[in-house]
């Protein structure tokens, strides 16, 4: 397709569609309502649905109800909707259902403000609802990633049936850039287990109820298992100004394209800094930093908030190399030139 | 469900022939207490589903309460749903497949207390659903506690000296909450204790399911049922019980029938067609280069003006340009608050290289369409900038020399041209003029994508040219 500019929230909308996604349930928050509006606008123009349900509670059920029901279906929210949202994630876990998620993050904790943070790493990454689970969790740098990402989390979402949390932020969802659209339009698989109200599917039971502690232990175990077959083939990042990196930064969704700055900058002066950056925050690209942590001596964490995705690095080297942290809360989005200076100086503590 | 056998005999289809998937040896009795009124509700449905041939096209949505298994006895495609989000479940269900015919079974706890919200809400939608709702004034499973639906004085194991009013509120009569929304087609109360009542009771659940099939909408049958074990009752205690004290205050009867009026409602069709999908979405086939002719340094541009001066739409037409020849754009709007305050602003980065972070502080290139969009974003541009000054509006000169200063009356020259509120469209002629990174082709090009009106277009051309020849006089 022509290239389009056009808003990370509203490209994930359109990459939805072209992965066969047919039903979007949403409850507006800013600053994730650009892609419920998206979804309302869009949808219905080919007969899918859009329903802006009473609550996030109800739409991650209706999600539920619609993913049991075998079709490819999200809802997409910000922090203190995510917040409700967990019981049902817990539920979708449960269940096995593969569901999509968009979480454009703002600041909290509380009703917080609207402006962007990185606080939400914890409950959508760690599993933020009670049980032993894990989210595939997918984290987008630029516009063509909110396409791409969305539509790579309805594929994993099916394939592993988990749920996959595109993690983003309010400056990437509200940039606009250029985003090439693919010619081709997916459609759901069949599956076998779901539920479709037909002769065919009539046995089928979607529950994550398991009354005795054999069933439930033998539920434990698969995802256990399926959750260490993710771990193992589908860790991605990127890698830049890597080659000779003494200090290694690591950043995700905006702060990853504010460290692009600032590293270029710090290259220019001589410093042998580079950057990794996570695309799956789950699974954390652990076997990347192991073999990093060979040669860098010192890594740099930088995340807009108090450091959640930090401790993830820590123990991926476990703790062979310093860690230095540079946050940002509140809703505020650091500068380049504020970053530069923070990795400026840890840079000076570590040569010396 | 022993004294079923006098209303249904045998097993109707529906209902499994032997409860498989109930733990432990015994798989031909229910896991419900004796005299509990959840296993004739089971059976009524099945028959009903079974005499309508509906099973297979059934999906049964089993809450959280008592009934969590209700999925052991019905022999329909089955959902367990979380505490009283059945009704969310449902629907989304019902959304996937509109052809299934969708069963939402729910206790007075799921319904009328943690998932009010749900009920209510798709209720008012008028899903296409059959709602059972078993009102049993207590708490069955978690072991007798109060519910919404307890009477006043009504001893549980949490309102120990009988329910207060002032202190737990009133019963809910959730039938007559139901009847008062629009959607709904058919809200009924029965009481399932004696041969009359259950009879009622088969024929309000074989009404809402027939309804369901027809595809006319929202159905509610509120169902009073004994929980001889929570009230701490014999089953037959339990059903006096009910005849004396639940009935006055709950009372059986049809409380909305529009049934009669409803018109079958068909969900839309879903299209397939993958050219068709493309055209909804806006896509266009082919190619946009994806790099340009001649390397571009980074430009790091602030428009700013207040709301209606056209502050960002400029941005994304510099951006969109700048993307049609190939260069990387980023473009990003001030928003929240921020907004609010008078003043809008974008920040456009065009680049030959990977763009890093799309929020410009420090500009090379301020447009200040506006007196407090200067005094908030002078500072901020870098040594050897530039600020562009609306001088129609802006009267006061800059404030610093390290910068470029380019005074232009945007909107006296829009004015000139025949429309004010294209101020912001000479501005991207001076930008042009100025800075020469794109073709003025390519900004006609994209105005012609966004304006579809001739003379609105023909103007805004005129005023991208006027911008030009100003900035190549200066
Ligand atoms: C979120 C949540 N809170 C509380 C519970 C515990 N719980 C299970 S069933 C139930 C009440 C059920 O009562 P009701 O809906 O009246 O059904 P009954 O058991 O009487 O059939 C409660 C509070 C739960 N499972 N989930
Ligand atoms: S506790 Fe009450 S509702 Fe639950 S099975 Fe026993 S009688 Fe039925």
């Amino acid at each position: 397709m022509k290239k389009e500019l056009i808003k990370g929230n509203e490209a994930v909308i359109k990459g939805a569609i072209l992965s066969g996604c047919t039903h979007f349930f949403g409850y507006p928050i800013t600053p994730a309502s650009e892609i419920a509006q998206a979804a309302a606008h869009y949808l219905p123009l080919t007969g899918r649905t859009f329903i802006q349900a009473e609550s996030e509670i109800a739409a991650i059920n209706m999600v539920y109800g619609a993913a049991s029901a075998g079709v490819r279906t999200m809802t997409a929210s910000s922090g203190p909707g995510l917040s409700l949202k967990q019981e049902g994630i817990s539920y979708l876990a449960g269940a096995e259902l593969p569901a999509v998620i968009v979480d454009v993050m703002r600041a909290g904790p509380g009703l917080g403000n609207i402006f962007p943070e990185q606080s939400d790493y914890n409950q959508m990454v760690k599993g933020g609802g009670h049980g032993d689970y894990k989210n595939v969790v997918l984290a987008p740098n630029c516009a063509q990633e909110m396409c791409d990402m969305t539509m790579q989390a309805f594929e994993l979402a099916d394939q592993y049936r988990v749920t996959v949390v595109v993690l983003t932020d309010g400056n990437i969802g509200q940039t606009m850039e250029p985003v090439e659209f693919p010619e081709e339009v997916k459609k759901a698989p069949f599956k076998e287990w779901s539920v479709q109200g037909d002769a065919k599917t009539r046995k089928n039971l979607i529950t994550s109820i398991y009354m005795s502690t054999d069933a439930l232990s033998k539920l434990n175990i698969r995802l256990q298992k399926k959750y260490a077959e993710i771990e193992a083939k589908e860790q991605m990042w990127e890698d830049f100004l890597i080659d000779g990196a003494e200090m290694v930064v690591v950043a995700y969704g905006i702060m990853s394209r504010i460290s692009q700055n600032a590293i270029e900058e710090l290259r220019a002066k001589g410093l042998k800094v580079g950057m990794m950056r996570p695309k799956t925050l789950f699974p954390f690209p652990k076997k990347r930093l192991q073999e990093l942590a060979k040669t860098a001596k010192t890594f740099f964490v930088t995340e807009m908030c108090a450091g959640q995705m930090i401790d993830d690095v820590k123990l991926a080297i476990e703790h062979r190399r310093p860690v230095e942290f540079y946050g940002c809360y509140g809703g505020r989005t650091p500068a380049v030139e504020e970053l530069k200076e923070a990795i400026e100086l840890a840079y000076k503590k570590m040569v010396r | 469900m022993e004294k079923m056998e006098t209303v249904v005999k045998g097993k109707p289809e529906a209902l499994c022939a032997t409860f498989d998937r109930k733990e432990g040896s015994d798989k031909q009795t229910t896991h419900y207490c004796p005299g509990c009124g959840h296993g004739r509700v089971h059976k009524l449905i099945a028959e009903a589903l079974s005499d309508m041939g509906l099973g297979d096209k059934t999906v049964f949505i089993s809450p959280v309460g008592c009934s969590v298994f209700a999925y052991y006895y019905m022999n329909t495609g089955n959902v367990q749903a979380p505490h009283g989000r059945a009704p969310a479940v449902a629907t989304g269900v019902s959304r996937a497949n509109p052809n299934s015919i969708v069963i939402s079974y729910q206790g007075d706890g799921d319904l009328a207390a943690i998932g009010t919200a749900e009920i209510l809400h798709a209720a008012n939608r008028g899903e296409h659903l059959s709602v059972f709702f078993i009102n049993n004034a207590i708490y069955g499973m978690t072991g007798g506690q109060m519910a919404p639906t307890t009477l006043l004085g009504q001893k549980t194991q949490t309102t120990p000296r009988g329910r207060s009013a002032m202190n737990e509120g009133h019963p809910i009569r959730m039938a007559e909450i139901i009847a008062t929304l629009e959607a709904p087609i058919y809200v009924e109360r029965t009481s399932c204790t004696d041969t009359k009542g259950i009879m009622k009771t088969r024929k309000a659940i074989r009404k809402a399911i027939k309804l369901q099939s027809e595809k006319k909408g929202f159905t509610f049958v509120e169902i009073l049922t004994a929980c001889p074990t929570g009230w701490k009752k014999t089953p037959s205690d339990s059903i006096k019980w009910i005849q004396n004290e639940l009935e006055p205050y709950f009372k059986p009867g049809v409380y909305k029938d529009v049934s009669d009026k409803a018109e079958p409602l068909h969900r839309p069709e879903m299209i397939m067609d993958s050219e068709e999908i493309f055209k909804s979405l806006g896509l266009k086939k082919g190619k946009t280069p994806s790099s340009s002719a001649a390397a571009v340094e980074e430009k790091r541009i602030k428009i700013a003006g207040f709301g209606g001066q056209g502050a960002l739409t400029a941005g994304v037409m510099m951006a969109t340009a700048g993307m049609n020849e190939g260069l990387n754009v980023s473009w990003i709007p001030s928003y929240g608050p921020e907004m609010r305050g008078g003043t809008a602003n974008c920040s456009v980065i065009v680049s030959s290289k990977r763009i890093g972070n799309p929020l410009v502080r420090n500009p090379n290139i301020l447009i200040a369409m506006n007196g407090p969009s200067l005094d908030a974003f002078e500072n901020d541009v870098v040594q050897g900038g530039t600020i562009v000054v609306n001088s129609s509006l802006i009267e006061r000169k800059l404030s610093r020399s390290d910068v470029k200063a380019v005074y232009v009356p945007l909107t006296d020259i829009a004015a000139k041209v025949g429309l004010k509120a294209a101020a912001n469209s000479v501005a991207l002629g001076v930008f042009l003029g100025l800075e020469n990174i794109f073709s003025r082709e390519g900004i006609y090009e994209v105005l012609k994508t966004s304006l579809k009106k001739k003379d609105a277009l023909e103007i805004n051309i005129k005023a991208v040219n006027a911008g030009f020849e100003f900035a190549k006089t200066l």
